[in-house]
């Protein structure tokens, strides 16, 4: 089980390049820091636009999963 | 000998800093008239300053016209302006492909296939470009040569004309630079 809990969860279903990024970088900042989001996506690109916007943005993706037909991120609000 | 590395350090700082492409910026020259590089453009926009990047786009020659206004009129034009008027594309709505347009059958069916993949639409991109705080800046020497005038262009809250030099400035602070 992983160690954190989730504070928020955004439903991003349906949406393609570049809207998740573009709205998970407008929802980061309704959490506290050191809060965690998780996303449910169905767009492949984010797999690795996740870990590159948290990367140049300074938060971290905690974990990725993927699921049949759905992919869940975990984003920690970093600072 | 004594150094002082205080100041050594303060002009090393003021060198860093005014180092060409040292601010976490992006500026795009916008140049093109067709909707899949408008697109494309907006796209890489949108991305960037979701990355916590500023962006600065500067349209100019065909691109200026992606941002006229379907619903506003400019006045006072002369017969070469009003030509290039009716030519040009009004608005971002209006654009084509840059390939198999296919006298707009080509345009229609990718703007259909957007809208069944749920891709972001030029009017959507723009709202998120606005939220973002994109900057626009329009090239005021492609507006004077089409003839088109500010009062034309889209409501749009950050947008402004320009020369080169304006946008020049700003490439060369920025850590990317983009020509579409």
């Amino acid at each position: 089980m992983p160690d954190y809990t989730v504070s928020k969860t955004l439903d991003y279903k349906g949406l393609a390049c570049p809207m998740p990024v573009v709205k998970i970088s407008q929802q980061i900042g309704t959490v506290a820091v050191g809060d965690v989001i998780e996303v449910h996506t169905t767009d492949p690109g984010s797999l690795s636009d996740f870990p590159a916007w948290a990367k140049t943005t300074g938060h971290a993706i905690l974990e990725t999963r993927q699921e049949p037909g759905l992919i869940k991120i975990f984003v920690k609000r970093q600072k | 000998m004594s150094v002082d590395v205080d100041k050594a350090m303060a002009d090393l700082r003021s060198k860093v800093e005014s180092m060409p492409g040292a601010e976490n910026k992006l500026t795009m020259v916008v140049m093109s008239g067709e909707l899949d590089k408008h697109l494309a453009a907006m796209i890489i926009a949108t991305g960037a300053a979701a990355m916590g990047m500023k962006v600065i786009l500067f349209f100019t020659f065909w691109g200026t016209a992606a941002l006229r206004a379907a619903d506003k009129k400019g006045r006072g034009k002369n017969f070469m302006g009003k030509m290039f008027g009716m030519m040009l594309p009004k608005g971002r709505n209006k654009l084509v492909l840059s390939k198999m347009n296919m006298a707009g059958m080509g345009t229609a069916m990718l703007k259909g296939l957007m809208k069944k993949k749920n891709v972001a639409s030029l009017d959507q991109l723009y709202e998120v470009a606005a939220q973002l705080a994109v900057k626009i800046y329009i090239c005021e020497m492609s507006m004077d040569l089409m003839g088109m005038k500010k009062e034309e262009m889209i409501d749009y809250p950050d947008l402004e004309v320009c020369g080169v030099a304006t946008m020049l400035s700003h490439a060369k602070e920025s850590a990317i630079q983009f020509f579409i």
